[in-house]
């Protein structure tokens, strides 16, 4: 009796609450169509602000380049670790170490890791940035002087990211090989000349390019993604200090759900 | 000429403009006056489209900014209008002398880079400020920040200029100078302005018109020397900053 009492008594203010919750989400994507389209608009309709664009690809490479690295080297070793002291137990020699971790590197992890890092060095760095002018009226500013903030800040960033991010992906990948070499050499025993010989003999283009397409779309996800949530700040230090958790939570969701529905296209189109 | 009617504006519950009637002539100087948190700031931020008011028209040269839609109009309709920010609103990753020169990439293509520099120290000269042209706006004190803004927002010479409170947190000399050079770009350029202000001083020197808004709504508008002797008891007590009078402002009570 009283539990159910009480259930009528708190269902309005549940439905109410997750009314309100999916009103929130509704609106978010709404605003957030918006940008995208607006980005479209201002691409076609008016010049690149190409300045704006190097100072951006410089911020990200310059922020992201040696986390993004140092995360790969130790994923590429730390891979190589695991499945040559696999190998070792199974087939008492640690066979195909450079095939694996060329193969795990090259298609997932080094640009899988990569988005992941550079979501929180300049994913937040853009959050932050773009948040705080919001709070102090910038962004109306840009409007009051001729120009766009998506003009402006937003284009910018995202072909910053599209062409850094791939970089960053490429340096990454070597650098994740490389580490699974030194291991495979210091700690399995590997000579060198195998490993690369592991390397080189089944990976192609293909699988490089596997890797590469990912991240033009984690660089449209990512930089999307931290420009909406400091753009559509609200209230003060503490909305920046939301704006950018959440930017950077939300860019590495979607990134990690990004990266399997692409994964199974590609794999549907045969490139794999 | 700046012609509002009926603007209405809430924030969630909380109505601040109850209908808004404004005609501003062209070449004239109109001051708002009005108590804090009146709504001030949001009619002027109405009239150059980064507030949409729930209802009401706002018309500025046959355009109707309250109608506009696609991006390329506003954005055109935006371009007559010079603004002054309350709170600065400076770019802090740019120079003063960027900052001042911002808008003229876009604004006025046809003044060529090489003379933003000239633009820039003429501009702030105008504004009493030299020789900061290189410092980044975290390094000025909130005057200068207030008058490098200005400068920034007269740099294009738009024809239509809205003020937030062009005065405040000024010395009254450097104050008078600003009532100089609002009064001048009157003179000059012909420019129109709405200008925001708390300085009774400043606005009964600059305004052409004096309006004072009041629970959403203009309570009266008039030439200066009408509100000066106005027997509006409200308009009266905010003119003359009384604390006793039919104006009355929510406070703790101490007894
Ligand atoms: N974006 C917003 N969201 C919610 N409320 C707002 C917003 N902008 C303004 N307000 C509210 O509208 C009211 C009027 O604000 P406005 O800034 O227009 O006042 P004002 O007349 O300029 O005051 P002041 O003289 O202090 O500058 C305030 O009560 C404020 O809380
Ligand atoms: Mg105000």
């Amino acid at each position: 009796m009283s539990e159910a009492a009480t259930t009528t008594a708190e269902s309005p203010s549940l439905l109410e609450a997750m009314g309100g919750r999916a009103l929130n989400v509704a609106e978010s994507m709404g605003q957030f169509t918006m940008l995208v389209r607006s980005s479209l608009f201002w691409a076609i309709r008016a010049p690149i602000e190409w300045r704006q664009t190097v100072t951006q690809m410089l911020h990200i490479g310059v922020q992201s380049a040696p986390v993004s690295i140092l995360t790969s080297l130790f994923t590429g070793m730390v891979l190589a670790l695991e499945t040559g002291s696999s190998f070792i137990n199974l087939f008492n020699e640690p066979v195909f170490t450079g095939t694996i971790v060329s193969f795990a590197i090259t298609k997932e992890l080094g640009p899988v890791m990569t988005a992941v890092v550079v979501s929180g060095r300049a994913g937040a760095a853009i959050a932050a940035e773009l948040g705080t002018m919001k709070v102090t009226e910038q962004i109306d500013a840009l409007y009051t002087l001729g120009t766009d903030p998506v003009r402006y800040l937003v284009i910018p960033r995202v072909i910053a990211f599209l062409i850094v991010l791939p970089i960053l992906s490429i340096f990454s990948d070597f650098a994740g090989v490389f580490g699974g070499g030194l291991v495979g050499y210091l700690k399995l025993g590997i000579p060198p000349n195998i490993y690369w010989h592991e390397v080189f003999d089944h990976l192609d283009t293909e699988q490089f390019f596997h890797g590469l397409v990912k991240t033009f779309f984690f660089a449209f996800c990512i930089s999307f993604i931290s420009c909406f949530k400091g753009i559509f700040t609200r209230g003060g230090a503490e909305g920046v200090g939301r704006a950018t958790t959440e930017a950077v939570v939300y860019s590495m969701v979607s990134v990690l759900v990004a990266d399997y529905f692409i994964t199974a296209i590609l794999v549907a189109i045969g490139i794999t | 000429m700046i012609d509002a009617e009926g603007v209405k504006k809430q924030f969630g519950p909380r109505v601040i403009l109850r209908g808004v009637d404004v005609k501003v002539e062209t070449g004239e100087t109109f001051v708002l006056i009005g108590g804090s948190g009146s709504g001030k700031s949001t009619f002027l931020k109405s009239c150059i489209g980064l507030v949409r008011p729930d209802s009401g028209s706002i018309i500025v040269d046959s355009m109707d900014i309250t109608k506009l839609r696609d991006e390329e109009s506003i954005a055109k309709y935006r371009r007559k209008f010079g603004y002054l920010f309350q709170e600065a609103a400076l770019f802090d990753s740019l120079t003063v002398a960027d900052n001042v020169v911002f808008g003229l990439r876009y604004l006025r293509p046809d003044i060529s880079e090489t003379k933003y520099r000239a633009i820039a120290t003429d501009k702030l000269a105008l504004v009493g400020l030299k020789g900061i042209e290189d410092l980044k706006p975290s390094q000025l004190s909130g005057g200068m920040k207030k008058r490098v803004s200005l400068a920034r927002a007269i740099a294009a010479e738009p024809g239509y200029v809205l003020y937030d409170e062009p005065t405040t947190g000024l010395d009254p000399i450097m104050s008078d100078i600003i009532n100089d050079l609002i009064l001048d770009l009157k003179k000059k350029l012909g420019v129109t302005s709405i200008v925001v202000t708390h300085d009774m001083k400043s606005a009964f020197k600059i305004a052409d018109r004096i309006a004072m808004i009041y629970e959403g709504r203009i309570l009266q508008v008039g030439h200066p020397d009408v509100m000066k002797i106005t027997n509006n008891e409200m308009v009266r007590q905010f003119v003359e900053g009384r604390s006793e009078g039919p104006i009355k402002m929510k406070l703790k009570e101490y007894d």
